[in-house]
């Protein structure tokens, strides 16, 4: 098992044809990932990689059975990508795609809510099961097949921690970027439940930031709901206060946001933290 | 992009939402034409003005003359004032606050109302804040409005003055892609109608390609931030003397942190992102020279960036250009025994793990 993604995904890239595309079709289908179609408008009867290329999503599903698509669109045509993908009947989005106007977030996030679908990103690496599939752009080496599940807000950090879990060989059942935006599809508590369930993931790992309160969110559900080993790491506990959304952040907020915030919540949820993200691997062997 | 208060308001007039007439001073020969007693207000990108000095009444035209070239100029929490707005009193009956934000952990837009407006709605207990949340898809609806209204005890005509205004609000929250539009105070008159007395508007700054008519304003960042900003390096200037350059935000951050648990204090925090382009590495480094650092330190892993390619634009600018102090380096992931051979040969300092350079980096800029 695994969560989100496994052996049964079958991709659909939209801006496939671009660089990133070529280069991260060539990626994934080396992890092993069922790569079924691309979709560039106006480019149908192309291939990229040997993967045919289509000229919209319906035609890419109905030729191909696409049930999961990737979105490597530039931002201000993400909306409209992710609307087709979830039209089209596409039950799994990563959204790649950095810097897309938060309201047009907000919109394919409920939109993905009302079509049942799964939602990851966006500003995300994407997801990877390792031994099964990767969507994303993770890069593939730094995986080992195993127990430990990660859940990050982060990018090049969670690639650190992966790497220095699989160097001591603890590998990972599914690794999930979950994107550094303050709207995203999937938070860590649903991240956390669907570890929960997993009968593979042994231990669970989550990468947060300062901002925002989804790590208190988190810890608040793992004392309720979690029973698995739990370890963390917090990026930003010396960093400025990042830019304060007048006083309607601070009355949201209520003290919450900052990492000492953040770290209370977690020590209460019997959460173990790392001081440097390379410690992780070792928390993990030591209390797992 | 965080507004003035002027050109907030510019905004809510053109939203039809009303706000005391006023006008932008730029010099004394301004200060004609608007009724007396009228306020001076400093226009900064920063709260709690009010308390620095940055607003004050003026009687009459001497007393205003006076009152401007205090407010001009003055510096308030790090920023000089260069505009100041000046607009009529105006009678007040209630002060209220509202606000429209989006609220991350529902991924919704949030309004919030209440009947304690002013200076001080951060102490204002939560059951006194009321608070609705909009369907981004289906958009602000009547019933919205009535469930927030409702509980605030206001007059029959003073309802419909707060309705209109909340819904034109949303209209704006949304067009105009912002993250925030907070009034404080909102103000209801005798008449029972309601006024602006205050804007907070944050446009989304990813938003900002589709909204031309809004000239962009760089006011918060210092000269090198914006040089940076332009070439698209996300680069921020700090307090200490390490400047750090790594790839990814997280990271980044990470390494800051690293650096303090030593007590080093990082000076420049920059960002590659997943760039290896030489051309980029080269722009990062002389945006940091530029910083005078007392010691960069290079934190690197490497996935999908190759270290080796990040590494050879390193050198290239180092052999090139020369720099003037130690560069502390660690790396990590894919390439990076070539990474370390390539940066050892440009005569820089490689560090074995993520502590150990940190430690180092400290420790030759002489703690904080």
């Amino acid at each position: 098992m695994a969560i989100f993604v496994d052996k049964k995904n079958k991709l659909v890239v939209q801006g496939a044809t671009g660089h990133q595309g070529v280069f991260h079709i060539g990626e994934m289908k080396n992890f092993g990932t069922n790569v079924v179609a691309g979709v560039t408008p106006g480019k149908a009867g192309q291939d990229v990689q040997s993967v045919p290329i289509f000229n919209d999503v319906m035609d890419a599903v109905d030729e191909t059975g696409a049930n999961t698509s990737l979105i490597l669109v530039p931002a201000r045509f993400a909306k409209d990508a992710v609307f087709e993908a979830l039209d089209a009947g596409i039950k799994t989005v990563v959204v790649i795609t950095e810097n897309i106007p938060f309201h047009d977030a907000m919109e394919f996030v409920h939109y993905a809510k009302y079509k049942d679908a799964v939602l990851i990103g966006p500003n995300c690496p994407g997801i990877a099961s390792p031994g099964k599939t990767k969507i994303g752009i993770l890069p593939g080496s730094i995986f080992l097949e195993g127990n430990v599940g990660v859940a990050s807000r982060s990018g090049t950090l969670t690639y650190e921690i992966v790497n220095s879990l699989s160097e001591k060989g603890m590998g990972q059942s599914t690794c999930v970027g979950l994107g550094g935006d303050p709207i995203i599809g999937t938070s860590f508590i649903n991240a956390l439940d669907a570890f929960e369930k997993d009968k593979e993931t042994k231990a669970v790992v989550l990468v947060g930031e300062i901002g925002g309160t989804a790590e208190e969110d988190a810890a608040d559900h793992i004392i309720e709901h979690i029973g698995k080993p739990v370890f963390a790491f917090i990026a930003g506990r010396t960093a400025p206060p990042g830019k304060r959304m007048g006083h309607a952040g601070a009355i949201i907020a209520r003290g919450k946001g900052t990492a000492a915030s953040k770290i209370k919540a977690f020590e209460k949820a019997d959460v173990k933290l790392a001081q440097f993200p390379t410690d992780i691997a070792d928390l993990v062997e030591k209390y797992s | 992009m965080k507004l003035f208060e002027y050109r907030g308001k510019e905004l809510f007039d053109k939203y039809d939402i009303a706000v005391p007439n006023g006008k932008l001073v730029n010099s004394e020969k301004d200060l004609s034409g608007l009724k007396f007693p009228f306020v001076l207000k400093a226009q900064v990108p920063i709260g709690g003005r009010g308390k620095a000095g940055g607003i004050k009444s003026a009687e009459n035209l001497n007393d205003a003359k006076e009152k401007f070239s205090q407010i001009m100029g003055m510096d308030i929490k790090g920023f000089t004032v260069k505009k100041v707005y000046a607009e009529e009193k105006v009678e007040i009956k209630k002060e209220l606050y509202l606000s429209i934000t989006l609220d991350r952990t529902k991924r919704m837009p949030l309004i919030m109302i209440s009947g304690e407006g002013g200076m001080d709605i951060e102490s204002v207990p939560d059951d006194k804040i009321f608070k609705e949340w909009v369907n981004p898809l289906i958009g602000i609806q009547s019933f919205n409005i009535r469930n927030v209204v409702s509980k605030l005890k206001l007059e029959k005509e003073e309802v419909r003055g707060i309705a209109k205004i909340i819904s034109k609000i949303y209209k704006m929250f949304r067009e105009y892609d912002c993250e925030l539009v907070e009034i404080n105070p909102l103000i209801i008159r005798s008449d029972g109608s309601a006024m602006a007395l205050d804007s907070k508007v944050t446009i989304n700054d990813d938003a900002m390609f589709r909204h031309s008519d809004i000239a962009p304003e760089l006011v918060e960042l210092t000269a090198l931030e914006k040089d940076a900003k332009q070439k698209g390096i996300s680069f921020i200037q700090l307090d200490g003397n390490i400047g750090v350059i790594a790839n990814g935000a997280g990271l980044t951050m990470a390494t800051l942190d690293a650096l303090t648990h030593y007590e080093g204090k990082g000076g420049v925090f920059l960002d590659l992102g997943g760039t290896d382009d030489p051309e980029k590495v080269k722009q990062a480094f002389e945006l940091m020279k530029k910083a005078k650092p007392k010691v960069i330190f290079l934190n690197l892993f490497g996935g999908i960036t190759k270290c080796d390619t990040v590494a050879k634009g390193v050198k290239a600018v180092i052999t090139k250009e020369g720099i003037d102090c130690p560069v502390i380096t660690r790396i990590k992931g894919m390439n990076e025994d070539a990474a370390k051979d390539i940066l050892k040969d440009a005569g820089l300092i490689t560090a074995t793990t993520l502590q150990d350079a940190a430690q180092r980096s400290s420790d030759m800029a002489g703690g904080a």
